[in-house]
């Protein structure tokens, strides 16, 4: 089952190519993180999802349905956090949730009144008054009160505060646990690192890579530094290491992570004495693709580590 | 580094921020002194006809309380009573937003924090906004001395003139400045303002209506209340015909003592707080506004409440002058010609309102615009993305606020019929008949505001990011065709451009059903093409 189906979609703004032949599939039940650097067409991506705006090229589907043509009847079966929520300036808090709740077809007052608590919300302010971060809790509390199928959120908690970031997290929990689909476009790579069943990194308007978190850590170097009893060599001939530096009895290298069996088998011989392996965090993952220039790095292809 | 530093600088940014803004105002104030120079100069050419004119407008109470007193027969006396008016309230307005758009506004979006970083003391925005703004009213106040001198008037005079216009823009500048002190937001600091305004105009009206006639019956003495407004200051000065120049006292000390309050209240606040605290909302929305249709009324009211308020006034003021049309203008030959020539009929007072009624269906044009106008704000702001993304579809979001300003406008032309058929019908003894004929005068104009306002839906709907522009353009359009295409003689097809050349002057002229029918077809297709277009486009966010 899949909530989300994007292929080879095509968006232009003028000359811009926004989006270039963007895939992204989010199956139902699932949180998915939407990652990639500002001006990558993640909320243009959104947009189009929403019907908001037109594609140019591409299918998609959400829910089952065309997003520009059923957008109405679709909309009763999604809430949408957008990246930057903008709210009518002479209305309340309190007025904007319940307004966004009976236009998307109701919302549970109990969970509405428990939800402004957790967020520490004040709903008697007017909207004008709001920071950026209350702003997004008036248009969470507005979402997350909704019963729905699907879940849009676009960098939500950019604007909140760590206790709050905690109370998101939660909440978010709360819906896979209901078996709710979550589409999560975010930079906080702690948030998705904790939240996210799949993630998916787009550059310039294609998506880069997709999977979970495993298998993107699979499809990269693992760099790993060794202590042996005698200096390693011979190390650099072996197929899938990179990056080879011998000091002494300490090598650091990095090493594919399909390669890794010939390569320990090879330091066994120098006798051991402690080995570490790190795994490349998510952050650094995705650093990779913001360094790199897309034209000279394939999407699955291994590249040269220069973040450390 | 002192409460000043960095004035200079701001000083240098509020006048690039407001180019455009500025330019317009430095070549309106004088464009609007020399045209309407113009046109007293052709319609009281002689001594003779401007005796009149000063013993008729020293005479009627309305005259005296709209256009201020009757300051003698000389040439300049006439040109200042007829523009003053206009002029004052343009300069007290325009200086009373540049200040709050420099000071509070920023504070309110947050640029003001930025600036406050740098090397910028706790007293250089409002200086700059005040310097910008006093600027502004000196070289719009020069440009109007040299047209007024170039016009043949005398040079101390025209000087008196504009400098007692400049005189109220910084009034009221130092005015704005204080109340960008007492609200925390600009809404509430220009509404303070703008109220200020309204009552320093009230103030001076009932100053004058109040007043005295002097021996000669050519000019008028003021009663108290006027001595109060710095509206009515500037009148004092009685330019053209005395030249008091000592009454520029009072505008100087008034505007440096209300600097002076605003500088204190500045050290005596935090950076984006006001002293008046911001009024509360309710916790949880009402069920009438829970519906696009619910939103676009709380969203379009304010501004209906506040263009019915002012129809309703102007209607008043307009009915209840109509009985003394014949007198004021039987005096002059020329201007009962031109009444009659615009409103095509012989009896003075129904072509008088005709072109009344033919004036407020363009001022309501302006009401249509700006709440059509409210689709292309709403997807500016952004409000657009989060609404579309729920269960509302484009047609019934559009449709909302179609019918809030089509529903206004109709009602607002209704009012404005009613009002000034009130205000005739009590100066003439028949309100019961003027009431009716009146309001159904005003009711056949709104076709052609309708025209308007669904040719802005067009804009919107095709070129959403120009809607606005091309919106105020076409209602500027229709305004000079019908200020000047009488006078200058166009050809019928150029004024048939115009939707309001089509409507029958009412009730000057009998009501004639075709073109209202046609006209509202027009205004229903144009509404329909505006709306399929929108169907059919990417939402132009940002």
């Amino acid at each position: 089952m899949t909530a989300i189906s994007v292929a080879g979609l095509v968006k232009t703004f003028g000359t811009t190519r926004a989006l270039d032949g963007l895939d992204l599939t989010v199956r139902a039940g699932e949180v998915h993180g939407f990652l990639g650097p500002n001006g990558a067409g993640k909320s243009t991506t959104i947009r189009i999802m929403l019907g908001l705006l037109r594609r140019d090229g591409g299918r998609v589907t959400v829910l089952g349905g065309d997003p520009w043509r059923d957008a109405v009847s679709l909309h009763r079966r999604l809430a949408y956090v957008p990246g930057d929520v903008n709210l009518w300036p002479n209305l309340s808090g309190g007025e904007a949730i319940d307004l966004f709740g009976a236009l998307r077809g109701g919302l549970d007052r109990r969970r509405r009144d428990e939800l402004l608590e957790r967020f520490d919300l004040d709903p008697t302010k007017k909207c004008r008054t709001y920071s950026k971060g209350n702003r997004q809790k008036v248009a969470l509390v507005a979402a997350f009160a909704s019963d729905v199928e699907l879940y849009i959120l676009d960098e939500p908690t950019s604007g909140l505060d760590p206790l709050m970031e905690a109370v998101f997290q939660d909440h978010v929990r709360q819906l896979r646990d209901a078996g709710r689909t979550v589409l999560l476009s975010s930079h906080v790579m702690a948030e998705v690192e904790a939240l996210c069943d799949r993630v998916s990194i787009i550059r310039s308007g294609r998506t880069v890579e997709s999977g979970t978190l495993a298998e993107l850590r699979h499809l990269t170097r693992t760099p790993m530094t060794v202590e042996t009893e005698r200096p390693v060599d011979g190390l650099a001939d072996l197929p899938g290491v990179y990056a080879v530096s011998v000091e002494g009895t300490t090598t650091r290298f990095e090493v594919e992570s399909g390669t890794l069996d010939p390569v320990l088998r090879h330091l066994t011989e120098f006798g051991v004495r402690s080995l570490t392996s790190t795994p490349p965090t998510l952050e650094e993952l995705f650093l990779r693709h913001y360094g790199d220039d897309l034209t000279t790095s394939e999407a699955a292809r291994p590249v040269a580590a220069g973040v450390r | 580094m002192n409460g000043f530093t960095g004035t200079l600088r701001l000083t240098r940014l509020a006048i690039r921020r407001d180019r455009v803004k500025l330019l317009v105002w430095a070549v309106a104030v004088p464009g609007i002194g020399a045209t309407i120079m113009q046109s007293v100069a052709g319609l009281y050419p002689t001594e003779q006809d401007r005796i009149s004119y000063a013993i008729t407008s020293a005479a009627s109470v309305v005259a005296r309380a709209f256009n201020g007193p009757a300051s003698g027969p000389s040439l300049g006396a006439v040109v200042t009573a007829e523009t003053y008016t206009s002029l004052a309230v343009l300069a007290a307005l325009l200086s009373t937003f540049a200040v709050v758009r420099h000071t509070r506004q920023n504070e309110e979006t947050g640029r003001s924090e930025l600036l406050g970083s740098a090397v910028v003391g706790r007293h250089a925005p409002l200086s700059a906004a005040l310097l910008a703004t006093a600027g502004a009213n000196l070289v719009s106040g020069v440009l109007l001395a040299l047209v007024f001198v170039g016009g043949d008037l005398p040079l101390s005079g025209s000087v008196a003139f504009a400098a007692a216009i400049a005189g109220i823009g910084i009034s009221f500048a130092a005015i704005a400045a204080v109340a960008a002190q007492i609200s925390g937001t600009s809404r509430g600091a220009n509404g303070i303002a703008a109220a200020s305004v309204g009552a320093a105009f009230l103030l001076r009206a009932a100053g004058y209506a109040w007043g005295d006639v002097s021996a000669d019956g050519l000019r008028v003495i003021s009663a108290w209340p006027s001595w109060l407004s710095p509206l009515g200051w500037a009148n004092q000065v009685r330019p053209f015909d005395g030249n008091r120049w000592w009454v520029f006292a009072l505008t100087a000390g008034f505007s440096a003592a209300a600097v002076g309050v605003a500088f204190l209240l500045t050290t005596r606040r935090d950076l984006g707080s006001g002293l008046l605290a911001v009024r509360r909302g309710p916790a949880t929305a009402a069920p009438g506004l829970l519906s696009p249709l619910g939103l676009a009324w709380r969203l379009q009211r304010g501004v209906l409440l506040g263009w019915a308020i002012g129809i309703a006034v102007m209607g008043l003021a307009m009915g209840s002058v109509g009985n003394e049309m014949e007198s004021f203008v039987g005096e002059s030959a020329q201007a009962a010609e031109l009444i009659v020539q615009l409103g095509g009929t012989d009896q003075l007072v129904d072509a008088f309102l005709g072109v009344v009624m033919a004036m407020f269906a363009l001022a309501v044009a302006g009401y249509a615009t700006q709440a059509v106008l409210r689709l292309r704000g709403e997807e500016a702001l952004g409000t657009l993305e989060g609404l579309l993304a729920t269960v509302v579809s484009r047609p019934r979001w559009l449709l909302g606020h179609l019918l809030c300003a089509g529903l206004g406008t109709v009602g607002l032309l209704a009012l404005a019929g009613a009002s000034t058929g009130l205000g005739y019908g009590l100066v003439a003894g028949d309100i019961g008949h003027e009431l009716g004929r009146m309001t159904v005068a005003g009711l056949v104009q709104a076709p052609g505001a309708l025209v308007l306002a669904g040719l802005v839906v067009v804009f919107f709907g095709l070129l959403p990011r120009w809607s606005v522009a091309l919106a105020w353009s076409a209602l500027l359009l229709c305004v000079l065709l019908g200020q000047l295409g009488a006078l200058l003689d166009l050809p019928q097809p150029v004024l048939n451009i115009s939707p309001f050349t089509h409507l029958p002057a009412v009730p000057a002229a009998d009501p004639t059903v075709t073109p209202l029918v046609v006209l509202s077809l027009v205004a229903v297709a144009l509404a329909g093409a505006g709306l399929a277009l929108f169907r059919r486009r990417d939402l132009a966010l940002g």
